[in-house]
């Protein structure tokens, strides 16, 4: 029983990484000192589909990310873990998107593929903390969805059952396939890369990556098929221009407000009703807390 | 002026906090848009619910009373709401950042075609002005939320589509009876209709509530403590700080090892590297083997009653004196500070 998986996984910039080199002499966040990195929770979903593939023979994992042409590393990354082939979903047309427009391209780009008996994405992305593309998508597609999945205890080609985390509980639920899973943090963290998959895909390109590469790259790709990571563009989906990029999106952002930080010299304080009042104050109107 | 509309959520049989806490905001952002607020209820033997939330300003109460609806699963509530809000077409529709609003929201705004905004810390009313397009609106919905990891602070606006969606977390709004004697309607859904066969594909085959693991690697604030905590009862407070924080408790592998905090709360070169937005130590000294996993954190404050402390080198902030005396005061002056 081979089951067609999708992963969804996002390339982001890893704000848990926010230490004091990050951070600009003004107290405001250096973007560009940030790694860009494989969303955490979108590896806990990836693992979801590497064991379900461990269970059983067949299935076959593909990761669809939308990004930059740079986001092609988390195909990379995924394959060099087990994933079996990947699909970037790259364009213009899809700059500016929110939650609802990333969603609507997912989904549509989904549409496009041959077929899918579960799709498994991230419980949120650390950029935005929105937790709300996996269950968008779901909704696009007509699927059911089971969110904050923490394990899957079996499957078959119809449906499968699930283990999942609430803030107080857990709760084992039945969906029918194809359906929507979102993992959590909680879930088993992916494995690591595997030697001879990191050596098979090592030189794994997009199409636009290959455009700079020398001839022979070219020639040594030529009889490897799985060297190819697909590209899709707005041309390869079919989908409308409405719901697309920043016209698709309807939140649209008014202000940023950069959280200013402390210099690294110390305060010191008494203990005072007065001082701890000014403090609680100050942290509050920095956003610190509160 | 369309109405503003709550989506409660219930929990052990009484309509959860988090949810009368959007009431109370919600009736203040109605009260400044001159427009109704309307509570939302879903579930099973709900009998006498709207008593719950008249108190709090609800001028209507939608009741869908059904056993299809309990527990909680996302397709038929989504139904229900979708096909409510096609026909109230709500202006703004709050829920709680819960794991079931954070489950049902995006299903909700997907399916509207509405924006959604998570974890909003803020919600207020304003204008905006599109030059671009040459266009003015009066009234949005500011919906104010910490993002990048929390680094910055973005206001989300959603001009053109409704109803404004936002998921707010408990107890960053405050929960206060408007009118004790406050009446409104009720209005009983008929959920029969509103279901289809499709809807409820999905089935709960088991539900235990347990304590939930802990989390500290992803918990932007921490509040640890050390062996100069003194005792597991002391710890409590470093609880109760974190909690009204929003936080969570750290602790020294000495503390730890004093059976002051569980092993997965140890913080350190042996536990877990930790780099939140604030890190408070309280009774810690700040040996290295502790302070390789925390030093990058964003900012830092120490509270120890040595003044020469090696964590006061590398902290922010530094509170000399009693931990049994300071801690009280943030919990009481951060109180006396918001809301
Ligand atoms: C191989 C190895 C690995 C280790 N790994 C870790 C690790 O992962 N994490 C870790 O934390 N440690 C680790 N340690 C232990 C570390 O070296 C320190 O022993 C430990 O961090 C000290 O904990 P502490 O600061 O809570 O206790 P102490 O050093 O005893 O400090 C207590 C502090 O509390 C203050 N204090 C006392 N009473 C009060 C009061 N009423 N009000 C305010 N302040 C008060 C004191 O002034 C003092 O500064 C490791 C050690 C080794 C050898
Ligand atoms: N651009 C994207 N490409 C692929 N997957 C995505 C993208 N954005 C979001 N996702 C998936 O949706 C999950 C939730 O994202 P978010 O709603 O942004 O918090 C992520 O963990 C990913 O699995």
């Amino acid at each position: 029983m081979g089951l067609k998986v999708i992963v969804l996984a996002k390339q982001v910039p890893d704000t848990r990484n926010v230490g004091k080199d990050a951070m600009k002499a003004d107290g405001t966040v250096n973007r560009a000192a940030l790694p860009a990195i494989f969303n955490p929770e979108d590896l806990n979903a990836l693992e979801q589909a590497l064991r379900l593939k461990d269970r059983y023979p067949g299935t076959k994992v593909t990761i669809l990310t939308m990004g930059p042409g740079r986001a092609a590393d988390i195909i990379r990354e995924g394959l060099f873990r087990g994933a079996d082939d990947g699909y970037l979903l790259t364009d213009r047309a899809f700059a500016g998107s929110d939650t609802l427009a990333t969603s609507y391209a997912i989904s549509c780009a989904i549409k496009k593929m041959d077929g899918v008996d579960l799709i498994i994405a991230g419980r949120q992305a650390i950029d935005g903390d929105t937790a709300q593309v996996g269950p968008q998508v779901a909704e696009k597609l007509g699927l059911p969805q089971v969110t904050y999945a923490e394990e899957v205890l079996s499957a078959d080609k119809s449906k499968m059952v699930i283990k999942r985390r609430l803030e107080r509980g857990v709760e084992t639920v039945e969906m029918p396939l194809p359906g929507v899973i979102t993992v959590n943090a909680s879930a088993p963290d992916c494995r690591p890369r595997n030697a001879k998959l990191t050596m098979k895909f090592k030189h794994a390109k997009t199409i636009t990556e290959r455009q700079g590469e020398a001839e022979d790259y070219i020639d040594m790709t030529a009889d490897r098929p799985y060297l190819n990571i697909a590209e899709m563009s707005v041309n390869d989906i079919e989908s409308d221009a409405k719901w697309l990029g920043l016209t698709g999106s309807p939140t649209k952002v008014k202000k940023i407000e950069n959280v200013v930080f402390q210099a690294k010299e110390s305060k010191r304080l008494t203990p005072s009703d007065d001082e701890i009042d000014e403090l609680m104050k100050e942290l509050i109107a920095n956003h610190t807390i509160g | 002026m369309n109405s503003i509309f709550v989506i409660c959520e219930i929990d052990e049989g009484k309509v959860a906090d988090v949810s009368l806490e959007l009431m109370t905001k919600g009736r203040s952002l109605a009260n400044e848009l001159k427009c109704k607020l309307e509570a939302l209820v879903l579930g099973h033997n709900l009998k006498g619910v709207e008593k719950e939330l008249f108190p709090f300003g609800a001028d209507v109460v939608h009741v869908g009373d059904d056993a299809r609806l309990d527990p909680y699963t996302t397709l038929p509530h989504t139904s229900v709401i979708v096909e409510l809000f096609q026909k109230e077409q709500p202006q703004i529709a709050l829920l709680g950042a819960t794991t079931l609003g954070r489950d049902l929201g995006p299903r909700v705004s997907s399916a509207l075609q509405s924006g959604l905004t998570a974890d909003c810390t803020s919600l207020v009313i304003g204008d905006h002005e599109d030059k671009k397009a040459k266009k003015e609106y009066k009234d949005l919905l500011y919906q104010i939320r910490p993002a990048f990891g929390g680094n910055i602070v973005a206001t989300i606006i959603n001009p053109d589509c409704r109803p404004q969606m936002a998921t707010v977390r408990e107890g960053v709004m405050k929960k206060e009876v408007y009118d004790a004697a406050f009446k409104g309607k009720v209005n009983k859904l008929d959920i029969d209709k509103m279901l289809k066969p499709e809807d409820l594909v999905v089935k709960v085959i088991e539900r235990h509530m347990e304590k939930s693991k802990v989390n500290i690697k992803n918990s932007s604030i921490i509040v640890a403590g050390g062996y100069g905590v003194g005792s597991k009862e002391n710890f409590a407070q470093l609880e109760e700080l974190a909690h009204v924080l929003g936080g969570e408790v750290g602790a020294s592998r000495a503390a730890v090892d004093a059976g002051y905090a569980s092993h997965e709360r140890q913080i350190g070169q042996t536990g877990v590297t930790v780099r939140p937005k604030l890190y408070i130590a309280c009774g810690i000294s700040g040996q290295i083997q502790h302070t390789a996993g925390m030093e990058e954190s964003s900012m830092i404050i120490a509270i120890n009653n040595d003044p020469n402390a090696p964590i006061n080198k590398i902290a922010d902030y530094v509170i000399t004196g009693d931990l049994g005396a300071i801690v009280p005061k943030l919990i009481k002056f951060y109180k006396k500070n918001t809301k």
